[in-house]
């Protein structure tokens, strides 16, 4: 076109202001034309000291593993042992059983509040099993699943969701807001993103020291429109700080989707771009390239490279939280259509595929998981649930500082505790 | 011992760290090469290395959350806000991050960080170079808030800052780091060398945060201050001929409450001076505690003298800054005031 200065008050279109929508709502036949699915194995993998320059395709692909028919293909396959795929499925299935669980417990009084984690499992299982003890995991609300292939005690789950005597968090905090510094799972808290700046802090700090461990930041697609992630990748940029920076895209923000955080206009990978970072768009619900993506991340930033942005394309197949009805703003039956499919099933026919699993095993398992669930929140309830039990309400009072001032000493007293 | 100004004196509290603490390091804008732009921390990368003392990009969120994850991890970060009016872009991660990782982790994390800003006016700052935002951290639970008022302090509450295990706002007046400023601007500036509190020893050493100092003592009335507040409330004291005694109560929180509590009852009669507008100022929380606790002891109402409920402005600086004359004024109402 030719470029020239349009005359004023020339005939030219009113300016006008747009709002995306999303393809569908309630009533409407699901339509996910718009996404398209690469075939697994497609990608090519760069060597982790590629300059990023160099790699500017890869936020604009997907990668995936697992192709239709369960087998692992391309360049991308972590080729890992079969006990390390099954421990992944025991990790995946655990959560969503006990999510299951968690949110009965809730519609029969016995918590206040749960999220699940459903359709979301492989990525916190694949990178609780991918990473190192030492690592330290920045978590959203929904990677429970981390927590599950970690083993961390179902009871002390239970606990905290029911706020009784033996929260290990002492009743101060929310359903599922956990904290484990022993098994790498920093302290969750309600105000998204804030932590995603921490992610970066604690691994600039292990440069600092010169030790070995990386820190994996994780942020959902609504909150990539928070400041804090600019400046998380900012940060991590300026200072190649040995982290990996991960948007679970569930193309959902309660009820706002993906498109009102920028999806329309470029994949979340590529804003990793920008920052001079490698950006890696992959297919959040293949357990193996979640693996893969999250060790050739890791090794870079093990080998001074710098962070990564990592995208994981997936879906949030539940409603955002139990506070939540997703009928009112989408299809109900949209996440039957999700064209990734469960990355639960998809894991588990690419074991079967191997001949390392089969239906009369993963029947066995689902029974042994469900029936260590039940035993862990009957004995978190025979503890007490929320309202009928809760720690000593001194705790209240703990840590706030490391040592109380005069003015909580004082109101501990008044408080009659 | 040498005379040190505020500023010197700031940079021996880090110099002194730095030398000691291999996990304490230093970072904000344009804190490294250029070492500050109040020269806090000259010289401070050149011998200690930018590893140890580094710039940081704009981004007042990022420098705070990355200091909290450095903390998590184990370090002692110590970070630099370059105007106080500037630090309310980390005010989130402040508030539900730095303030309540330890209670909320039930002690798993904790978040042992400084974080030094320049604040308050006299400066012809104008609106964003002059505020006292020391109130909306004291509503803050979780958080400490510490207020020098003269070489000497500032050097030791520093220390004692950095090595506290919570997270710490350390606001340094800054019409107060080349010398005391009583408020008679029209006035020759003095030195901190002339100051015996600008007498400042080369080592380590510390000023426990939660302990105020009687600057002055009396038996008319009691001002409570902090920051250069101190100095003008010293000034007027002499100038209203009025037998008071000034407390400087250097930190916010935890707040010395025994100090003032003891001189309130010997006096009868308080005032309350802050630079920051008077509404929802640290002055009616001050106020309330004297009430609560002195309430038979006072024989006149509690006087508040602050700034005005406006933004900081630039031409009326002189008529925004409360000088000697209006807490002089506020002085003597208190003593005359007759129940």
């Amino acid at each position: 076109m030719e470029i020239s200065r349009t005359a004023r008050g020339a005939n030219r279109p009113a300016l006008s202001l747009h709002i995306p929508e999303p393809a569908t709502r309630p009533g409407d036949v699901p339509d996910f034309s718009r996404i398209t699915v690469p075939e697994a194995g497609a990608m090519p993998c760069p060597d982790i000291a590629t300059p990023e320059a160099q790699m500017r395709d890869m936020p604009y692909g997907l990668i995936r593993v697992l192709d239709e028919k369960g087998r692992a293909v391309g360049p991308w396959d972590p080729r890992l042992d079969e006990d390390t795929l099954r421990a992944g499925l025991r990790a995946m299935l655990k959560t969503r059983l006990f999510d299951e669980r968690m949110f009965r417990a809730h519609r029969q009084g016995k918590t206040s509040f749960y999220m699940k984690s459903l359709g979301e499992e492989a990525i916190g299982a694949a990178q609780a099993l991918m990473l190192e003890a030492g690592d330290m995991n920045f978590p959203s609300y929904r990677m429970l699943s981390w927590l599950m292939a970690r083993d961390y005690p179902l009871i002390d789950l239970c606990n905290q969701i029911y706020s009784n005597e033996r929260d290990p968090l002492r009743g101060r905090q929310l359903p599922i807001l956990y904290s484990a510094r022993e098994y790498g799972f920093y302290s969750l808290s309600g105000n998204v993103g804030s932590r995603f700046g921490h992610a970066v802090g604690w691994a600039m700090a292990s440069a600092y020291k010169g030790g070995d461990a990386i820190a994996v930041g994780h942020v959902g697609d609504g909150t990539t429109a928070e400041g804090d992630f600019h400046e998380a990748l900012t940060f991590a940029s300026v200072y190649r700080a040995p982290v990996i920076l991960c948007i679970e895209n569930n193309q959902w923000a309660i009820s706002s989707f993906s498109g009102i955080a920028g999806a329309g206009a470029t994949t979340f990978a590529a804003k990793a771009i920008a920052y001079g970072m490698p950006g890696l768009r992959v297919d959040g619900n293949d357990f193996l390239a979640v693996c893969s993506a999250t060790l050739w991340a890791a090794e870079r930033a093990r080998a001074n490279h710098g962070p990564t942005l990592i995208e994981f394309f997936t879906y949030r197949a539940a409603g955002h939280s139990t506070s939540d009805d997703p009928t009112r703003y989408r299809p109900a039956e949209e996440a039957a259509q999700w064209p990734l499919g469960d990355p639960l099933e998809r894991l588990k026919d690419h074991l079967i595929a191997l001949g390392a699993w089969d239906a009369a095993r993963h029947e066995a398992l689902a029974a042994e998981l469900t029936a260590e669930i039940r035993a862990a929140s009957r004995q978190a309830e025979a503890v007490g649930t929320l309202g009928q039990s809760k720690p000593n309400p001194r705790e209240m009072f703990e840590d706030v500082f490391a040592e109380p001032d005069w003015r909580i000493i004082e109101q501990r007293r008044e408080a009659g505790v | 011992m040498p005379a040190m100004t505020m500023i010197q004196a700031l940079n021996s509290a880090l110099d002194v760290k730095l030398g000691s603490d291999p996990d304490a390091l230093i970072f904000g804008e344009d804190v490294g090469y250029f070492g500050g732009v109040f020269r806090v921390t000259e010289g401070l990368q050149k011998k200690y290395g930018a590893r140890r003392c580094f710039d940081s990009p704009i981004s007042e969120g990022g420098i705070v959350a990355t200091a909290i994850g450095m903390g998590a991890y184990g370090l002692r970060p110590i970070v630099e806000i370059q105007f106080a009016d500037y630090i309310l872009p980390a005010y989130d991660q402040l508030v539900s991050e730095a303030a309540r990782l330890r209670y909320r982790s039930n002690g798993e994390f904790w978040c042992p960080i400084t974080v030094r800003s320049p604040y308050g006016g006299g400066i012809f700052g104008g609106q964003t170079h002059s505020q006292s935002p020391e109130a909306i951290f004291a509503h803050v639970t979780g958080l400490k808030t510490v207020i020098p008022s003269n070489p000497y302090d500032a050097k030791g509450l520093l220390l004692a800052a950095i090595e506290e295990d919570d997270p710490v706002i350390f606001l340094e007046p800054k019409r107060l780091y080349n010398g005391p400023f009583d408020g008679h601007h029209d006035q020759p500036l003095v030195t901190w060398a002339e100051h015996p509190l600008g007498e400042v020893p080369q080592g380590h050493y510390t000023v426990p945060l939660g302990t105020a100092r009687v600057m002055r003592e009396g038996r008319e009335a009691t001002v409570l201050a902090y920051g250069t507040m101190v100095h003008v409330c010293n000034a007027a004291i002499a100038e209203a001929g009025i037998d008071a005694e000034l407390i400087d109560l250097r930190s916010i929180v935890p707040l010395d409450i025994e100090t003032v509590i003891a001189s309130v009852r010997k006096t009868g009669r308080c005032v309350i001076v802050h630079e920051a507008s008077r509404y929802g100022g640290f002055g009616g929380e001050l106020s309330a505690l004297v009430q609560e606790r002195c309430f038979y002891h006072l024989r006149a109402p509690i006087e508040r003298v602050a700034g005005w409920d406006t933004p900081y402005p630039h031409a009326f600086e002189w008529d925004y800054f409360p000088g000697p004359d209006r807490v002089a004024k506020a002085l003597k109402r208190c003593v005359e005031a007759v129940a």
